[in-house]
């Protein structure tokens, strides 16, 4: 992964490798034209809820095996490869399991057994979706707080409990679910099969999304679905970190769509014989949500390029997170009040982006939540 | 991206091993009055010469205009020594250049399009500090509306009679020459095409300045007034009529939508990380500030901010990262910067608990009152170059593409 675009002097604590600006491009025609604001619409009212050519395309060009490593049949490259794809799929809203699948692979990778590796990550790498169950009944963003729980029982595992807001679980084959073994995180991972019948989708305010509720209780798996149980804490750290990147990214992408969306409207429709994007007070508003998502868009790409780096990169992911999660909710909040009575119906997009904005801010911590952690980190 | 081919690696390296060196055993110690934060503070005879020398003394050392043209007085090296050079200044704090308006606007206009003669008289001086520049756009009764200035300029044979007055002339007392917009046709068809613009001398009859006391009860600026003074013909830049384009153009320098400026920094910004200090040094309900949840949140915040404002110099150089709005980042960040710093100034104050009632001068103040003094000279920069809400009506027109206001 050569650097092209370091500027010369100091250590860049921003930067873009060849690879990340090939994929601006691909990404944003790919998702251009798949996902024009009418099919959006129409896989609301899709139980599956994505388009299952859309995601054989998204496999077939590998992004679903870019951060995978080579020796799983992946590309290798790194989730700073991954963040172009998911900003411009949350400019366009497309749909599919993709960042779920993207982080179960990094669970596995970060902290799956060897065997686990040879078996999901290639069948990920290919395109088979993927999920994560972390979230549970309390709600809270702490990953290590975990009611679900594993016995050992001989040979298998006896689970209980239940896990909510897991994203496309209906089409995925694979999922990493979090539990309590022995008082301690854990990570198993699991074939679709094993949870068949326990799958029930969940109401969510992202109608262009897809979420399921997946009982546990009862369920009794092999032991060797457990990932290794040592590096269960550090990777639940990983894929908060990873997680919140991808969320960034998606709503980084969000908060563009809104600036840009609300502009057609300031530009074309007219208000006391002027268009109202001449009057002030939405000018200067829509400029401080533009200016807010530039904010956003800087951290984002700071925070891409530092992945992985000890402190100094989780200090950009959460900065990243923090701030994009701010701006895409100004935004799509002004974008519903400034489109008036319009702003108010169903047909109009801007309650799209605000849905999407308090999903991405209710998955992996909101701002408040990022900037108690990032206190923490920096005094 | 092609820069990168331009020089060596190396070289670069070694010089800014120099610079740094240079500016360690050379950036003056701690001074017996109050050195001027900004180029808009210049107060006092004694802050002027200490700054004039200072400003000269880096330049006959090669870190100011490194990459402006040799024939005129630069180093002509390529800007990216300069930048090293600019930043090893700003993290070594040293006190700022002075010669603001020469070396950011009038140089880089002159360079840009200015004759062979004028840049054979006036780069090398601005450099140098030899010949001190100020900027005569605003007038008393047009701030914001920069297109409808009504100073007079009327030809009379070899000379220009000028008559008017133009306010928030920085550092106009001691400046040499003026940037200087004035009306030379009032009959043109639009108000924009009467406009011309003159590199004026300052120093002659029928020129004089009056100090304006600032909200801090320092100086630094002056109003203008012009009195039937008469300026050789040869000021003029360009052609009649010009004067609006010109004027423009050199905006896009004071707003950073062009570069040629000479380097050097000529504000020091508070380092955000005094913050921070400021937080833990504090007591609020009987523990240190930095403690307090809600202190916490809005510091990262303002970090937050801080960070993304270094982050944008640097992401505007990666076209790919630019390539929906190109002037976004240029246009955008005199608003963001100069919003920030005043804000950050005021939540200092915050901090302060009782002691934010003081102010300069007294020993109980914090830091020397250094932040009460700097939350109220920011408004120099979000009204000075165009308020703040012009800035939103230049963002929101030139980079959004919204309708005139």
């Amino acid at each position: 992964m050569s650097s092209m675009f370091d500027s010369a002097g100091n250590t860049p604590s921003i930067g873009l490798s060849e690879e990340q600006a090939q994929l601006i491009d691909v990404a944003a025609a790919f998702c251009r034209d798949k996902s024009p604001i009418d099919k959006v619409r129409a896989l609301m009212g899709d139980e599956q809820g994505f388009e299952a050519g859309i995601w054989s395309e998204m496999a077939e060009l590998g992004w679903t095996g870019i951060a995978i490593e080579e020796e799983y049949g992946g590309i290798g490259l790194g989730l700073g490869e991954v963040v172009p794809l998911v900003e411009y799929m949350g400019r366009h809203m497309l749909a599919s399991p993709f960042v779920p699948s993207v982080l179960a692979a990094q669970a596995i990778s970060r902290g799956g057994t060897q065997a686990q590796k040879q078996h999901y990550l290639p069948q990920i790498a290919a395109g088979g979706a993927a999920t994560m169950a972390l979230c549970e009944d309390h709600a809270d963003w702490n990953l290590a707080n975990i009611t679900c729980r594993a016995e050992r029982k001989g040979d298998a595992l006896t689970l209980s409990g239940q896990k909510y807001l897991v994203l496309y679980a209906a089409s995925a084959a694979v999922l990493v679910v979090t539990v309590s073994l022995d008082d301690k995180p854990a990570l198993l991972v699991l074939d679709a099969d094993m949870v068949a019948g326990r799958v029930t989708r969940e109401t969510i305010i992202d109608e262009t999304q897809r979420s399921y509720k997946i009982d546990l209780n009862g369920l009794t798996v092999p032991t060797d679905s457990l990932m290794d149980v040592d590096l269960a804490a550090d990777t639940l750290a990983h894929i908060e970190l990873a997680a919140s990147l991808l969320l960034a990214a998606d709503m980084c992408g969000g908060a563009y769509a809104c600036v840009d969306y609300t502009l057609d409207y300031l530009k074309t429709r007219k208000q006391f014989g002027k268009l109202i994007g001449s009057y002030q007070s939405l000018k200067h508003t829509i400029v401080d949500a533009h200016q807010s998502y530039e904010r956003a868009r800087s951290h984002l790409y700071s925070a891409a390029y530092l992945f992985g780096r000890q402190g100094e990169g989780e200090v950009a992911v959460r900065m990243a997170k923090s701030e994009a999660g701010e701006a895409m909710s100004f935004a799509a909040d002004r974008a519903i009040q400034f489109h008036g009575g319009f702003g108010f119906t169903y047909d109009c997009d801007a309650q799209l982006y605000r849905r999407r904005a308090i999903m991405g801010c209710a998955l992996h911590g909101d701002t408040r939540y990022h900037r108690r952690k990032l206190a923490d980190l920096m005094f | 991206m092609s820069e990168m081919a331009e020089f060596d690696q190396k070289d670069l390296d070694a010089f800014k091993e120099q610079a740094q060196a240079w500016f360690n055993e050379n950036a003056p110690r701690e001074q017996d009055f109050m050195l001027p934060l900004t180029f808009m503070e210049v107060g006092t005879d004694e802050q002027f010469n200490f700054l004039r020398d200072w400003q000269n003394k880096v330049y006959e050392a090669g870190y100011l205009g490194a990459h402006w043209p040799k024939e005129y007085g630069g180093g002509g090296l390529h800007k990216a020594f300069q930048d090293v050079a600019t930043r090893v200044m700003s993290a070594a704090q040293t006190p700022i250049m002075l010669n603001a308006i020469g070396l950011n606007w009038t140089g880089p206009l002159l360079l840009d399009r200015g004759s062979e003669d004028e840049k054979q008289r006036y780069i090398k001086r601005i450099l140098s500090a030899e010949d001190i520049w100020c900027q005569g756009f605003s007038e008393p009764d047009h701030g914001s509306d920069l297109g409808n200035a009504q100073t007079r300029a009327v030809r009379d044979g070899d000379e220009y009679v000028i008559n008017g007055s133009k306010i928030w002339t920085t550092q106009g007392n001691y400046a040499d020459y003026m940037i200087l917009l004035a009306r030379t046709n009032p009959e043109a068809e639009s108000k924009y095409k009467g406009l011309s613009f003159f590199l004026s001398p300052m120093k002659g009859a029928g020129i004089d300045t009056v100090p304006i006391r600032k909200l801090t009860g320092e100086y630094g600026f002056t109003q203008t007034f012009f009195q039937d003074a008469r300026i050789p013909a040869d000021c003029l830049m360009g052609q009649e009529g010009e004067g609006w384009l010109i004027a423009m153009q050199t905006l896009e320098y004071e707003r950073g939508a062009r570069s040629g400026q000479a380097g050097g920094h000529v504000m020091m910004v508070s380092d955000p990380n005094d913050i921070i200090r400021l937080a833990r040094e504090a007591q609020l309900n009987g523990k240190p500030a930095i403690e307090d949840e809600v202190v916490r949140q809005e510091l990262v915040a303002l970090m937050s901010e801080a960070r993304a404002l270094g982050l944008a110099s640097r992401r505007d150089k990666l076209a790919p990262l630019t390539q929906d709005r190109p002037m976004s980042l240029a246009l955008g960040g005199k608003l963001s910067s100069t919003d920030f710093y005043q804000r950050l100034n005021a939540f200092a104050i915050g901090l302060q608990g009782t002691r934010a009632a003081y102010y300069v001068g007294d020993d109980s103040a914090h830091d020397k009152g250094v932040w009460q003094r700097g939350y109220l000279n920011s408004f120099s920069a979000t009204i000075g170059g165009g308020t703040s809400q012009i800035q939103r009506n230049i963002i929101g027109e030139h980079v959004l593409g919204l309708p005139k206001s």
